[in-house]
C-alpha cells in the first residue's frame, strides 16, 4: 500500500465522520481567529495601560474579551496564547513522532538482541519520573521556550516508540515485506518505503492525542512559574494568571479557559474520531 | 509448566531492572549536579569561608565522581543521604512521612476513578453511539480537558470559602473530611482516562467472536458483559494502572500545593526547585523502582489473565 | 467469577468511603477552644528549613525560631530591645566589652538553668567550621570570631566566656553599635548541649528539641504545618496567653487568603497583590502594613561595558522610571516609593535621596532623553539591553511596566528574562551574563551598615562589580568611629556617593503585609516585623 493512497482512503472516511469534522473545524476557527485577529485589533500585545487595568469586555475600542491587570488588551493576548499553545505542541509533538517512529521501527525490524537493547534504553528512560526531566529542562534552557518543548518532545516519544515496535513487529511478517527483502531492497529501504507508510493510521492518531497532553504540559509549567517569556504569553500563562484574578475579574480566567478546555475536547474528540474510523475492527459499526 | 516459566521470566526481569536502576540513578544524579545554582545560593551572598564550610560538610568539594561513588555506597547500605535543604531529617525520614499521605490520597481517587471510569466506560460501550454515550464521553472529555490547577482553587472558593463545608486546607482538620476534595480535584482526570480505555476495549470485546456466540445463544446483554466481556476488556486497563499508580503514589504537585498536602509531589517538586540533591534522588529512586516493579507485576498479571500470552 | 467480585468489592469501597467521609464531622482548632485551650493559627509562607538556630536561613525559619527561643535581648511588641534571658548588661566605654547577666529563673523546656556556659557554647557551636552554619559570620565583630570561621583558629578561641554560671562576657575585635540588635537573633540563640551530645543531627525535631523561649516544638508535620505548645518553664510564662501555636506552611499567597478567609488562620504571612483592591474594601482592619527594612531595587553589573561606562546612561534608566505609577498601579499595596538604597526607619540614619526626586515627571523624562542621547544612544541606535528577574508574578509584572517605560521614555526595548530564583542568583553573583537584574535587600540588623556595606569592593555580596575608593574610604572611616552621630556622617556621606554614581535603581521600599484576624489582640506594627506569639492573644468575642 502506497503512502499516497492510504491517505486518500483516509480523507475520504474522515470526511464522513459528524465528530471528527466539526472538531477539525472548530479548531480550524479557532487557529484562523488566532492568527487573524491581531491584525484586526488596533491593540498591540504588549503595550500595557496602566489606567484601564483589569477592564471587563466590551465592543468599544475593541476590548473585545477586556484588558488584564497591567491594562493589556486580552483579545490580542489570546490570539497569541492560542498561537503558541499550539504552535509549541504541535512543535513537541512533530519531534516525538518523528523520533518515536524511527526508533520504534529500527528496534521493531531489526528485532533480536538490537531490539532488546533497544528496548531496554526505553525502559530506563521511562523510569525517570517526567516532571523531574521538565523542570530540570526548564532550568538549563529557561530562555528558549520552543527548544524546551523540542525537549519535552524528545521525551514523550518513549511511547511512540513502544507502539510503532509492536506494529512493526507484526507487519514485517507480512507478505510485502518479505517480498521486498527477498528481492534484496535494503533494511532501511524496507522500513521507510514499506513499513513506515503502513503506521499512519496509529500514528496520526497518537499524535492526535500528544497534542493535548503537550498543551496540558505547557499549562502546567505555566503553573509552576516556568512558562513562557514575558510579555510572550501562552494559554497556559493567561489561565494561571487568571486564576488568580477569577473574584476580581472573572473573565481574566474564563475566557482562556474555555478556548483551552475546547481545544483539548477538540483534539480529544478527533483523535477517538480517528481511532474509531482508522480501527478496521470498529469500522463495520 | 507455566508457573515455572512464570517464574523464571519474573526472576529474568528483576535482574534486567538492576542495570536499569543504576543508569536511572546516574542519569538522575548527573542531570541534577549541572543544573546551575547551588542547594546553598541565595540573594545573600555567603562570606568565602562559611560557603567553604557548607561545602566541605556537603562534601561537595569534592570531585563529581567521588561524590557519585560516595552517594551510591550510601544507597548500597540502604542510606539515601541527609537532605540538603531539611537540615533535621535524612531523605528516608522525608519519603516516609510523605509517602503514606501520598499512597492514601492516590488509592483513594484511584479506586474512585476505577469504579466510576469503568461503569460509565462499559455503559458507553453499550450504548454506543447514542445519547448517553456522547454524554459521557463528552464529560469524561471535560475532565481531563480542564487543567487541575483551575478545578482545584476552584473547589477551594467554592466548597471552602463561600460555603464554609468542607476544609480549605490539610492541616486545619484532622477529620476525614479534608480527603473530600483533594480525592476529587485527583480523580477527574483519571475518570477520563479509564473511561475511554474501558469503552475502547469493551467495544472490541463485545465485536468479537466468541461474544457474538454468547448472544447468538440467547444470553442477555449484561451477563454477556458480567462473564466473558468483562474480564479481557479490562487488560489495557491493566497497563494503564502500573505508570498510573506510580504516578498517583508520586504524589500530584497541584492539587498537593493548593490543599497544603504534606505528599511527595511538592516535595520533589520543591526539592528540585531548592537543588536538594539527595531528596530529589531518593524520590526519582523510588518512582523508578516503583514504575520498574508494577511494570514487571503488570506482565505476570497478563500471563495470568490472557490465556494467550505465554511468557518463554 | 472473579470479575464480578472485583466490581461489587469496588463499589462497596467507594460507598463505604463516601459514607465516611460524610459521617467525619469538620473538626479541628474549634474543639481545642471548647476545651480552653487558646489557639493560634498562623501562616509561616513558605515551609521553614530547620529548627536549628544556626543552621537555619529562611526568614519562615526564623519567624518560627523566635517563638521557641529566646536571646539574650529580645524585642518588645513595640521593636525596641529590652533583656530576654539576660536581665540586665553593660558596655565598656571604649564599646569593646559587653557583660550580660542572666535572669537566676532562665529556664529549658527541660527545667534545667540556661547558663552563662550555655551561651558561650552556642556562640562558639555557630562559628565552628564543622556546623557549617550560613551566619557564621553573623558575629564577626566578636574577637576571633573569622579565623575560626576560616578554620585558623579553635572555637574555644572565640571572645566569649562565663565570669560565672550568671555573668556573660563577650570581646569585640572594634566598636559594633548595632551589636546588641545581632544577640536578638536566632544565629545568637542559646542551644542546649546536651541534647545536641544525646540526638546529634536530629536534636531539633520534635520531641528532641530543647528551647528556652516561650514555646516548644510539638510537633512538625513537613509541608504543612509546625505545632509549638506553652513552654511552662519559660521565665515569663505567666504571661503569655496562648497555649497552642501552629504556624502553618503556605507557600501560595492566594491559597494562604483562602484558607484565611475559610477561618483556617488568624494571621497571614502576607497578602496577594490581586486582592488588595477588595480587602481594602471588604476588610479594611484586618489589614496590617507597615513599612519593613528591606529595598526593591534594579541593580546593574558594572561589568557590562556599556552599563559600567557610561554613568550617564544609568542616571537616564533610573530617571524614565516612574516609581510613583509602579506602587500605585502595578504592585498596589501601599509599598512607599524608594529614592534611596537604605530604608527610611534605620536607627541612627537619615538616608539621603536620589536627586531627581523632586522634579516633575515631564523633567525627568527631558533629562533621561537628553541623557540617554548624551550617552550616544537614540532612535538609529537603541541600548540593547536585559532585565533579569526571577520566577514571580509580582516581579514579572513590576518588569513589563518597566520595560514599557523604556520604550515609551528612550525608546529601546529591553529583553526580559525570567530565571527561576537559584539560576538568577547565581548569575548575578558570576558577574558575568548579567546585565540589569532584579533583587531585593533586607537588613540582617537595623542599622545602615547591613545595606550599605554590600557596596563595598571587597563585599561577598558586592553583584555589581562597583568599585569607588572614595566610598570604601567612608566606609571605613565609619567603621572606625564609636560616637554614634559622626558615625552616621560618614554612613550617610557614603549613600550619597552610591546614589549619584547611579549603580542602583531602588524601586520601593518594603512593607509588612498580614491579615490579622480581629480575634487577635496585642498586635503591634513594627519595621523589624516581629510578631512574637508570646505578645500575642486571642479573644472570641462570639
Amino acid at each position: 500500500m502506497s503512502a499516497t493512497s492510504a491517505l486518500g482512503a483516509l480523507g475520504r472516511r474522515l470526511a464522513g465522520s459528524r465528530v471528527v469534522v466539526v472538531s477539525a473545524s472548530i479548531l480550524f476557527a479557532i487557529a484562523l481567529i488566532a492568527l487573524l485577529g491581531p491584525l484586526v485589533s488596533p491593540h498591540s500585545y504588549q503595550a500595557t495601560s496602566l489606567d484601564e487595568r483589569l477592564a471587563a469586555p466590551a465592543l468599544a475600542d475593541m476590548r473585545l474579551f477586556g484588558t488584564d491587570d497591567l491594562g493589556r488588551d486580552l483579545f490580542v493576548r489570546t490570539t497569541m496564547g492560542v498561537q503558541v499553545s499550539l504552535l509549541v505542541a504541535v512543535v513537541s509533538s512533530l519531534v516525538s513522532l518523528v523520533i518515536g517512529v524511527i526508533y520504534g521501527a529500527i528496534a521493531g525490524y531489526a528485532g533480536g538482541r538490537t531490539d532488546a537493547v533497544m528496548m531496554r534504553i526505553v525502559d530506563t528512560l521511562y523510569a525517570l519520573p517526567f516532571i523531574f526531566f521538565v523542570i530540570l529542562l526548564m532550568v538549563y534552557f529557561g530562555r528558549n521556550f520552543l527548544l524546551i518543548f523540542v525537549a519535552i518532545g524528545a521525551i514523550h516519544w518513549l511511547d511512540m516508540a513502544r507502539i510503532v515496535r509492536g506494529q512493526t513487529l507484526s507487519l514485517k511478517e507480512r507478505e510485502f515485506v518479505e517480498a521486498a527483502r527477498l528481492i534484496g531492497v535494503r533494511p532501511m529501504t524496507i522500513i521507510l518505503r514499506h513499513i513506515t507508510p503502513n503506521l499512519l493510521g496509529v500514528v496520526v492518531v497518537y499524535v492526535t492525542l500528544t497534542v493535548p497532553q503537550a498543551m496540558l504540559v505547557e499549562s502546567f509549567l505555566s503553573f509552576l512559574g516556568l512558562g513562557v517569556q514575558e510579555p510572550q504569553t501562552s494559554l497556559g500563562s493567561l489561565v494561571n494568571g487568571g486564576v488568580r484574578q477569577m473574584e476580581q475579574a472573572p473573565w481574566v480566567l474564563l475566557i482562556p479557559a474555555t478556548i483551552l478546555a475546547v481545544i483539548l475536547l477538540c483534539f480529544n474528540f478527533l483523535g477517538d474520531g480517528l481511532r474509531d474510523l482508522l480501527d478496521p475492527r470498529g469500522a463495520d459499526r | 509448566m507455566q508457573q515455572r516459566g512464570a517464574i523464571r521470566f519474573a526472576l529474568t526481569r528483576l535482574l534486567c531492572a538492576i542495570p536499569t536502576l543504576f543508569f536511572v540513578i546516574l542519569i538522575a544524579f548527573l542531570m541534577m549536579h549541572a543544573a546551575p545554582g547551588g542547594p546553598f545560593d541565595d540573594e545573600r551572598a555567603l562570606p568565602p569561608d562559611a560557603a567553604a564550610n557548607i561545602e566541605r560538610a556537603y562534601h561537595l568539594d569534592e570531585p563529581l565522581l567521588t561524590q557519585f561513588g560516595r552517594y551510591f555506597g550510601g544507597l548500597l547500605r540502604g542510606d539515601l543521604g541527609p537532605s540538603f535543604r531539611y537540615a533535621d531529617y535524612t531523605v528516608a525520614e522525608l519519603i516516609g512521612g510523605a509517602l503514606p499521605v501520598s499512597a492514601l490520597l492516590g488509592a483513594m481517587s484511584l479506586v474512585i476513578a476505577l469504579a466510576a471510569g469503568v461503569a460509565a466506560g462499559v455503559l458507553a460501550a453499550l450504548k454506543r453511539n447514542s445519547i448517553a454515550d456522547r454524554l459521557i464521553t463528552g464529560f469524561a472529555l471535560t475532565g481531563i480537558s480542564i487543567p487541575v490547577f483551575i478545578v482545584a482553587p476552584l473547589l477551594v472558593l467554592v466548597f471552602a470559602v463561600r460555603l464554609g463545608w468542607l476544609p480549605a486546607s490539610w492541616a486545619s482538620t484532622d477529620s476525614g473530611a479534608r480527603l473530600l476534595l483533594p480525592v476529587i480535584a485527583l480523580s477527574l482526570p483519571q475518570i477520563a482516562y479509564i473511561m475511554r480505555l474501558t469503552r475502547g476495549s469493551m467495544i472490541e470485546v463485545l465485536a468479537s467472536d466468541f461474544v457474538r456466540t454468547a448472544r447468538a445463544q440467547g444470553l442477555d446483554t449484561w451477563s454477556i458483559v458480567r462473564h466473558h466481556a468483562l474480564k479481557p476488556a479490562m487488560l489495557p486497563l491493566l497497563s494503564y494502572m502500573g505508570p498510573a499508580i506510580a504516578a498517583v503514589l508520586a504524589g500530584s504537585v497541584v492539587v498537593e500545593q493548593v490543599f497544603g498536602i504534606p505528599g511527595l509531589g511538592q516535595l520533589f517538586v520543591r526539592g528540585a526547585l531548592n537543588r536538594d540533591y539527595t531528596l530529589v534522588l531518593g524520590i526519582v529512586i523510588l518512582y523508578a523502582s516503583l514504575v520498574i516493579f508494577l511494570n514487571l507485576l503488570v506482565d505476570i498479571l497478563y500471563g495470568f489473565l490472557d490465556p494467550r500470552i505465554r511468557h518463554r | 467469577m472473579a470479575a464480578r467480585r472485583v466490581i461489587a468489592g469496588i463499589l462497596a469501597a467507594v460507598l463505604l468511603l463516601a459514607l465516611a467521609l460524610v459521617v467525619l464531622e469538620r473538626g479541628g482548632p474549634a474543639d481545642d477552644t471548647a476545651n480552653g485551650v487558646v489557639t493560634l493559627n498562623r501562616g509561616v509562607g513558605p515551609e521553614p528549613e530547620t529548627m536549628d538556630p544556626h543552621r537555619a536561613k529562611t526568614v519562615q525559619a526564623h519567624i518560627v525560631l523566635h517563638d521557641l527561643f529566646e536571646g539574650l535581648l529580645r524585642y518588645s511588641p513595640g521593636g525596641d530591645i529590652v533583656g530576654g534571658a539576660a536581665e540586665r548588661w553593660q558596655v565598656s566605654d571604649d564599646g569593646l566589652e559587653y557583660r550580660f547577666w542572666l535572669r537566676a529563673d532562665a529556664r529549658w523546656s527541660t527545667g534545667e538553668p540556661v547558663t552563662a556556659e550555655d551561651f558561650v557554647y552556642s556562640f562558639r557551636r555557630l562559628v565552628d567550621p564543622a556546623t557549617a552554619a550560613f551566619y557564621a559570620n553573623h558575629i564577626s565583630a566578636v574577637v576571633n570570631a573569622d579565623a575560626i570561621v576560616a578554620g585558623e583558629l579553635p572555637p574555644d578561641a572565640l571572645g566569649v566566656e562565663a565570669a560565672n554560671p550568671r555573668e556573660l562576657v563577650v570581646r569585640l575585635r572594634q566598636p559594633t553599635p548595632y551589636f546588641l540588635s545581632l544577640l536578638t537573633q536566632p544565629p545568637t540563640f542559646p542551644v542546649d548541649r546536651a541534647s545536641i551530645e544525646r540526638h546529634g543531627d536530629a536534636f531539633a525535631r520534635p520531641g528532641n528539641l530543647v528551647s528556652n523561649g516561650a514555646y516548644v516544638l510539638a510537633d512538625w508535620t513537613l509541608g504543612s504545618v509546625l505545632e509549638l505548645e506553652r513552654n511552662v518553664h519559660y521565665w515569663d510564662d505567666a504571661a503569655t496567653s496562648i497555649d497552642v501555636v501552629r504556624h502553618f506552611v503556605t507557600p501560595e499567597p492566594s491559597n494562604e487568603l483562602y484558607r484565611y478567609r475559610a477561618g483556617e488562620l488568624d494571621i497571614t504571612a502576607t497578602i496577594p497583590s490581586e486582592a488588595f483592591p477588595r480587602l481594602k474594601e471588604e476588610r479594611p482592619d484586618e489589614i496590617r502594613t507597615a513599612p519593613l527594612l528591606g529595598v526593591y531595587f534594579y541593580g546593574m553589573n558594572l561589568n557590562h561595558p556599556e552599563l559600567g561606562g557610561k554613568r550617564a546612561l544609568r542616571e537616564a534608566l533610573s530617571l524614565a522610571i516612574d516609581r510613583e505609577t509602579l506602587v500605585e498601579k502595578v504592585v498596589a499595596r501601599g509599598e512607599p516609593p524608594a529614592y534611596s538604597f537604605v530604608p527610611p526607619g534605620v536607627d541612627n540614619y537619615e538616608p539621603p535621596r536620589l536627586k531627581f526626586e523632586d522634579e516633575a515627571p515631564a523633567d525627568r523624562h527631558a533629562r533621561a532623553k537628553r541623557l540617554y542621547a548624551e550617552a550616544g544612544y537614540g532612535p538609529d541606535n537603541p541600548l540593547e539591553i536585559e532585565l533579569r528577574y526571577n520566577t514571580s508574578e509580582t516581579h514579572e509584572r513590576i518588569a513589563i511596566a518597566v520595560q514599557e517605560m523604556w520604550r515609551e521614555v528612550l525608546g529601546f526595548e529591553a529583553t526580559l528574562i525570567n530565571e527561576e530564583f537559584r539560576v538568577l542568583v547565581a548569575n548575578v553573583q558570576a558577574m558575568e551574563i548579567t546585565e540589569i537584574f532584579r533583587l531585593n535587600w533586607t537588613g540582617e540588623y537595623n542599622d545602615a551598615h547591613a545595606f550599605l556595606n554590600i557596596f563595598a569592593s571587597d563585599s561577598s555580596s558586592n553583584m555589581f562589580g562597583y568599585k569607588n575608593e572614595e566610598y570604601d574610604a567612608l566606609l571605613e572611616q565609619a567603621a572606625a568611629q564609636t560616637d554614634l552621630s559622626r558615625r552616621r556622617l560618614y554612613l550617610e556621606e557614603a549613600e550619597r556617593v552610591l546614589l549619584a554614581d547611579h549603580v542602583v535603581m531602588p524601586i520601593y521600599f518594603y512593607i509588612s503585609k498580614h491579615l490579622v484576624s480581629p480575634k487577635v489582640r496585642g498586635w503591634r506594627d513594627n519595621v523589624l516585623d516581629y510578631h512574637y506569639s508570646q505578645h500575642l492573644d486571642i479573644v472570641d468575642d462570639r
